[in-house]
């Protein structure tokens, strides 16, 4: 009987657990967590917050998830060593768990900035659900009424958007130029800009705190060029940084992010990686590089799953994908939005009255990219054509139209994607 | 599991498919109710696409490896294990639309009432959907798969 340690426990762990027991129903599975919680789901911490769920909701899966598959959860210990060479892991607590197929999902934690102050009362950083419940008791306890957020990413805005939620005064503190300057182009970040100020968020770009100060709490931050925000709170959001310590002292391959072949095999045998910890295949950039997304996590981990438990499934690749939806504009961004080299084509589109942008990048006739802001509708049709790679020469001219959709694709894809596999054509 | 297969070739552009499907998913499940007395006004969770001659009504293909299910950050998406048709909770959903980057059909929208997705249910609970059994050219017919 195969004996399975999955080390983290959210989407990648979940795919890889889903998959493992579809093609080996018996072999033992442990997973281990450095979190004393049961199964939940992280990016539901800034709905948490923002009292738009219960903690009731946080998981994703049935709450009898680990026993229905015949998991073994050890809960809040680390494992502190791989041993390759006896194919044993160890816990924080001494104990020693010997594996035969070992994946590492370790995923990513925040970076907090060296700055003074950063240990003060009131200074949080935001990813887990920990997180969620100190921040929104300190909250209570302390009423805060204004906070800041360093960061205009993904985790900053969610972050900003439920406290304003919450009644809070908010200033964002970004050091581009623009917010969510990774995803989105300008025109992109100037909407989403908008609806933010309307509901009364400040932002502060080109900036960034240098200092923390206050007695016992936070009671206001120093920016560069002797800015300063009174503020009772601040979320340190600049980005997250992939957990690869572990697999580093065990001799496995790391760049940035661990390294892993096409079927989630690190360099070392029989140790598997996936979801926000590892590089994979950009089919985009046609480069390894961390795409640390949950869709992908899922899928690394399933593949990974197959694999480990004796199939061959390989992981086909992907590329950089979002959805956010900030004060009230829905947002998808896919591939490559905003190319500064030369050799791409843009196609436009913005209804100033709906503030309702649509954008697509093409390559030598294929879409690379596009941003939906404000209508979204029927976006995945733009990512599926751009995994698949889809020569759209022929109806280049149509792509913006609010009712462009699959009726438009060439006749032998449109019938194999509309009247089912196998279809005649 | 039984699907809903698209005959594009019966296809007439007449878009009762819409019309039914909002019904069904109505408060009243009326036809002049649903669209007289209801705010918001049902919505369909079918599409009917159309150019020129052609025409098909595409909803939810309840594909084996579902994108929406593995992108779903809450697990409001799940596979009903009876039919094995690909639904959504919607006490769960909030709204993040991961489901609609990802769908490559196209066929997962935004709710008008809650900030949920809306999607094809394949009428669950009812003897046939409701596109099939009012497809008057039988463009939509139910099969086993």
């Amino acid at each position: 009987m195969t004996k399975y340690i999955i080390v983290g426990s959210s989407a990648a762990a979940i795919g890889a657990v889903e998959s493992i027991r579809q093609a080996d129903k018996d072999g033992k599975i442990v997973v281990v967590s450095n979190e004393p919680h049961p199964l939940y789901s992280r990016p539901l911490i800034t709905y948490l917050l923002a009292g738009q769920i219960d903690e009731s909701k946080m998981s994703y899966r049935d709450p009898e998830f680990y026993r229905k598959y015949n998991v073994e959860e050890v809960l809040g210990k680390e494992v502190v060593a791989i041993h390759p060479e006896d194919k044993k892991v160890v816990l924080n607590d001494g104990a020693a768990l010997p594996y035969q197929k070992l994946l590492l999902a370790t995923g990513g934690r925040p970076i907090v900035p060296q700055v003074e102050g950063k240990d003060l009362a009131g200074v949080f950083t935001f990813t887990t659900l920990d997180d969620a419940r100190k921040v929104g008791e300190f909250i209570k306890k302390n009423e805060v009424r204004s906070a800041v957020v360093v960061g205009g990413g993904l985790i900053g805005l969610k972050t900003a958007e439920a406290l304003i939620a919450r009644g809070i005064k908010v200033t964002i503190v970004e050091l581009a130029d623009r917010i969510l300057s990774a995803t989105f182009d300008r025109k992109a970040s100037e909407i989403v800009e908008m609806a933010l100020r309307e509901k009364g968020c400040e932002l502060i770009t080109n900036n960034t705190v240098w200092k923390v100060t206050g007695r016992g709490g936070v009671k206001k931050v120093e920016l560069q060029g002797g800015v300063e925000v009174d503020c009772q709170l601040v979320i340190f959001a600049i980005g997250v940084t992939p957990n690869t310590e572990l697999a580093k002292c065990a001799g496995i391959e790391v760049r940035k992010g661990i390294l892993v072949d096409e079927r989630m095999q690190t360099n070392l045998p029989d140790i598997y990686a996936a979801g926000d910890v590892v590089e994979a295949y950009d089919m985009i950039t046609s480069t390894t590089r961390q795409i640390a997304i949950w869709p992908n996590a899922h899928v690394q981990g399933s593949i990974a799953g197959f694999n480990m438990a004796g199939k061959t499934e390989k992981y086909d690749g992907s590329f950089a994908m979002n959805t956010v939806e900030i004060c009230g504009v829905p947002t998808i961004s896919v591939g490559l939005t905003d190319p500064q080299e030369k050799g791409y084509e843009v196609l436009e589109h913005y209804d100033e009255a709906q503030r309702a942008y649509k954008k697509i990048v093409l390559k030598d006739d294929v879409i690379v990219g596009a941003i939906f802001v404000n209508k979204i509708d029927r976006a995945g049709v733009f990512r599926g054509l751009i995994k698949n790679k889809t020569n759209v020469r022929l109806f280049k001219d149509v792509l913006l139209r609010d009712d462009f959709g699959l009726v438009w694709l060439p006749e032998m894809f449109r019938k194999h994607m509309v009247m089912g596999e196998g279809t005649e054509v | 599991m039984k699907k809903i297969r698209i005959r594009e070739q019966y296809c007439m552009g007449c878009r009762l498919c819409e019309i039914y499907c909002a019904v069904q998913h109505s408060k009243s499940k009326d036809l002049v109710k649903a669209y007289r007395g209801e705010y918001p006004k049902p919505v369909p969770r079918i599409l009917v696409e159309e150019k020129d001659y052609l025409s098909f009504a595409i909803q939810c293909r309840h594909c084996d490896d579902a994108p929406c299910i593995r992108a779903c950050i809450t697990g409001a998406m799940r596979r009903d294990p009876k039919t094995g048709a690909v639904l959504c909770d919607e006490d769960k959903c909030v709204g993040c639309w991961m489901c609609i980057m990802m769908c490559p059909f196209g066929v997962i929208g935004r709710g008008r009432e809650k900030k949920v997705i809306s999607k094809c249910d394949m009428c669950i609970g009812a003897e046939e959907p409701a596109c099939v059994k009012h497809c008057p050219n039988e463009a939509l017919v139910l099969e086993d798969e």
